[in-house]
């Protein structure tokens, strides 16, 4: 138990806590049923055999929690379209960069993507470029397929929008090339690699960062701190705060909710924007 | 309190969607069939119905269409909720002035996500 919960910080930073251990076992259950193991040790003894990481990369993908919605906090991706549309109007003929860290199955881009079109958030020929990133392989590779169940399409989607951007039925829904184009899904690790390259207008790191150490947390967070673009915001998910845990990054005045780089981080970067 | 009309020929369906719009914070009637559920909207109009298609007696889409004639001042908002999944209904639906649509199964969430678009959760 003790190992599985280290492999999975070690791996990815997150925290498994006392009273969630519990979810070891239940997360792990198709996994052991998989490769023929009757018990956690067994899966334990495996994983100090093998050599190649793939069983691993298995066990950390079936502990991870990969929840989201299409439109999860509609509000707050309301406000990150305003903000979206006020940062594109300065940049101009430059085309926003938008990075969804820690996306999941897909639904977090896919959602802003749909939101900047029915807006019109864009230079004369392009929409924001947007960027997503997950550790799991599993959950990118199902994010790229833009394959949803009927749960997954229902929740949080309007019908409207389904019809518009998806196509199927009878439990399986299919995300319109149109729609998948609009993003580029990479793997990425929070706890360990640089930030994609070049500097993003707006990044969402939502839901990810709850279960991170204090210490990792401040360390993705001067990580962040180099993917922002000054005069561009940092989103976290509801519940989250950047107050108390970095200094590189201050409530905006200017999109409430949201962060901005602290001024020693971008001097001037506010009152050059006004 | 918000008042949600469900319209569903199945007693268990009508019981689940009971159970979690009282979770919600619903006021909850029910209906067996459209024309029940027409008299109903007729005595008192709901903020919201729940609208199955397939009934005995006036299925769902005839009653959208008896709801849109009946001049009714504060028309519902209406959200089908049907086993029928296939892009071809769900087009009929909206074009027949259905609000929402929830293909069955669903569970707590999709449901109040649902009322949340159409505005009245
Ligand atoms: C609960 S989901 C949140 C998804 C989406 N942002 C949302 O708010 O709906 C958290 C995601 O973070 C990913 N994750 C966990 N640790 C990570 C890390 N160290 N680096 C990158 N992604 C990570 C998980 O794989 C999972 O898909």
């Amino acid at each position: 138990m003790n190992m599985i919960a280290a492999l999975l910080e070690q791996r990815t930073g997150q925290q498994i806590a006392a009273n969630r251990a519990w979810r070891i076992e239940t997360a792990l259950k198709p996994l052991l049923r998989m490769r023929g193991l009757e018990t956690l040790d067994d899966l334990v003894a495996q994983l100090m055999m093998s050599r190649t990481g793939e069983l691993g990369d298995m066990v950390v993908d079936a502990l991870l929690n990969q929840e989201t919605s299409f439109f999860r906090d509609s509000a707050v991706l309301d406000m990150v379209a305003d903000a979206a549309g006020a940062l594109q109007e300065e940049a101009g003929t430059r085309r926003l960069r938008i990075w969804s860290a820690g996306c999941s199955t897909g639904q977090e881009p896919y959602s802003l993507a749909m939101l900047f079109d029915e807006r019109k958030i864009m230079t004369c020929s392009s929409p924001p470029e947007i960027v997503a990133t997950d550790i799991s392989p599993a959950a990118l590779a199902r994010a790229r397929s833009g394959r949803y169940s009927q749960f997954e399409i229902q929740r949080g989607l309007s019908v409207r929008r389904m019809m518009q951007w998806f196509e199927g039925g009878e439990g399986d829904w299919a995300a319109n090339p149109e729609l998948t184009r609009k993003v580029q899904f990479r793997q990425h690790n929070l706890a360990g690699d640089p930030p994609p390259p070049g500097r993003f207008d707006i990044v969402l790191c939502r839901n990810v960062l709850l279960y991170f150490s204090g210490a990792l947390r401040k360390a993705v967070f001067d990580r962040l701190a180099q993917a922002v673009r000054p005069g561009g915001v940092l989103v976290l998910g509801a519940g989250e705060t950047v107050i108390g845990q970095t200094d590189l990054f201050a409530p905006s005045e200017r999109f409430r909710g949201f962060y901005n780089l602290a001024e020693a981080v971008a001097p001037g970067a506010r009152s050059a924007l006004g | 309190m918000k008042t949600c009309l469900v319209v569903d020929d199945s007693k268990v369906i009508r019981k689940v969607a009971r159970h979690i719009l009282e979770t919600l914070d619903f006021e909850v009637r029910e209906a067996g069939d459209g024309r029940e559920a027409l008299d109903s909207c007729m005595a008192a109009a709901p903020d919201v119905i729940l609208l199955d298609w397939n009934m005995p007696v006036m299925s769902g889409m005839d009653f959208l269409r008896a709801l849109k004639d009946s001049g009714i001042a504060h028309k519902p908002k209406v959200v089908f909720c049907t086993t029928e999944n296939g892009m071809a209904y769900i087009r009929a639906a909206i074009e027949a002035g259905a609000d929402e649509y929830v293909m069955k199964p669903f569970d707590r969430e999709t449901l109040e996500s649902k009322l949340q678009i159409v505005g009245v959760a």
